[in-house]
């Protein structure tokens, strides 16, 4: 798989690391009252879809930044690559 | 009819005419006691043992393609019961009991083979954790053998001894481990099953479950609903995508495993050998290919196939600790589904749907687990109680802070 860096162009996959699920950017909130049931779901259970996902990835061998990756899981086809930092950021985080 | 030496005689005089086909294809009735969803190695273990060991024999077993088309087929065919952890290795230990006696017991020939499986060792600590490992699987009645360098040698004389990267001091050796024909296994135990009454339904996928208020009444078929009181899914690497029509999300990953085939070589390896400083394992076929493989991918994948990174990564580490099959070609290569799990183990539970109950997770060891697997869910399922050796595996093991790490990762699938 070739992942198109927003920064750095075409990068092969094998110098990424990936972590999973995108929705691990959005915590739960740690004084809501559910927080024990969200932090488990939170940690623990994934939708793992057949087909579109959004996913965390890691340049650990490059320049170190996080990206989200829209990949097709049947095809290995990617379809979307941004910076985590952008797609925190229009989640309404601050960094 | 039985399989035996003097059958095969008598069949030989006349003509050969008297073999029958070994399952029958039945319609589906349109109700059953317990309906097993997924027609693989450890949905028709299953089926066999909820018709042996319990009697419970108006069961189905609802596979979406034919018979052993998944795991069962697709696997490096390795059984072992080397693992650590309470939770973990009588279960193992048990499955290798049962492999022991399964052809005797299903009346079939799967070729088990005890030749002995070797883990190697490359460093002080790292025996010091074979060990460890080697006291823990005497717990549960397993046979470990540590071997040192020399012992090692007298084994297997061909491997790198002195890389200068990775020396090899020695090994943990089971020899009760092998490798079993494992096309041979989905095959006994659906004939096993079979000729005790279960229904076996092939190309019958399931799209929905029938849930009434909370409970679990049978399931959705391409061929119509069928009722059931109870279902049981055993479809491990699609675990999530079934799991999900019933609305249930899991502690699980699927990922993309390859597995490798070389060309067929004269008989060089005496057993499984396994590569303890990277990620490599690998055994010989009796048709002399080297069947091997190593990690996963690591990322999540439904595609049955992986990339080139995987297969660089494997053959590096082959090449490190018997550099004489690098003039060997690769023949064959392949990638299974495997569930991974948030902490590298299985489950045999029931759900939080009444009437539910859900085996999987088996992360990219299921093969070695298929009797013990079958054994364990069926008596879940026959007396509603958690088998001994399976007590850990349960769903909910997470909210409890239960895990069974075996390699003390945490939640991260794809380094397990």
């Amino acid at each position: 798989m070739i992942i198109n860096h927003p920064l750095l162009g075409p990068r092969d996959a094998a110098e990424f690391v990936h972590l999973g699920d995108a929705a691990m950017i959005d915590r739960p909130d740690w004084q809501a009252k559910d927080a024990a049931e969200a932090f488990h779901d939170y940690l623990y259970l994934r939708d793992n879809p057949a087909g579109t996902y959004r996913e965390l990835w890691y340049h650990e061998q490059g320049d170190r930044s996080w990206l989200v990756v829209i990949r097709d899981t049947i095809t290995h086809d990617i379809k979307n690559v941004e910076l985590a930092r952008d797609h925190a950021r229009r989640r309404g985080r601050s960094r | 009819m039985a399989y035996s030496a003097f059958r095969i005689f008598r069949e030989s005089l006349t003509g050969n005419r008297g073999w029958k086909p070994v399952w029958r294809e039945p319609e589906p009735r349109p109700d059953y006691d317990i309906i097993i969803v997924g027609g693989g190695g450890h949905g028709l273990s299953t089926a066999y043992y909820l018709a042996r060991n319990h009697g419970i024999t108006r069961v189905a077993v609802l596979e979406k393609g034919w018979l052993g088309s998944g795991n069962v087929g697709r696997n490096t065919t390795i059984i072992r019961s080397n693992y650590m952890l309470p939770g973990n290795q009588p279960f193992y230990e048990l499955s290798l009991k049962l492999w022991e006696g399964l052809e005797q017991d299903f009346n079939f020939n799967a070729m088990v083979s005890q030749r002995g499986v070797l883990n190697l060792y490359h460093s002080d600590p790292q025996r010091d954790a074979f060990v460890r490992r080697g006291n823990a699987m005497k717990l549960s009645g397993a046979d470990p053998v540590l071997l040192d360098e020399a012992g090692v040698r007298k084994l297997c004389p061909f491997l790198d001894f002195d890389n200068a990267r990775f020396p090899i001091r020695g090994g943990l050796w089971q020899p009760r481990g092998g490798t079993v024909r494992h096309d041979a296994v989905a095959w006994g135990y659906a004939r096993g099953a079979d000729r005790r009454g279960v229904d076996i339904i092939q190309n019958c996928e399931v799209t929905g479950f029938l849930i009434d208020s909370g409970v679990c009444k049978g399931v959705e078929t391409a061929r119509g609903p069928i009722r059931a009181k109870s279902v049981a899914v055993a479809v491990a690497g699609s675990s999530s995508r079934v799991m999900a029509k019933a609305g249930i999300r899991l502690p699980i990953e699927s990922h993309v495993l390859q597995a490798f085939v070389s060309e067929g070589l004269k008989p060089v390896l005496p057993g499984v050998i396994t590569f303890g400083a990277g990620h490599f394992y690998v055994s010989q076929s009796d048709k002399g290919g080297l069947v091997f493989g190593g990690d996963i991918d690591g990322y999540n994948s439904y595609a049955q196939r992986g990339n080139l990174p995987a297969v660089e990564d494997v053959c590096e580490g082959g090449m490190a600790i018997m550099p004489m099959i690098g003039r060997a070609r690769l023949l064959r290569m392949w990638g299974g589904l495997v569930d991974m799990s948030m902490d590298g183990s299985a489950f045999i539970d029931r759900t939080e749907i009444d009437g539910l109950f859900f085996n999987g997770g088996w992360c990219y060891g299921g093969f070695k687990a298929t009797p013990a697997s079958g054994f364990c869910f069926a008596h879940l399922l026959a007396t509603g109680e958690s088998h001994p050796v399976a007590r850990q595996m349960r769903l909910d093991r997470f909210r409890r802070g239960k895990l069974i790490d075996e390699k003390g990762q945490g939640a991260q699938p794809n380094l397990h």
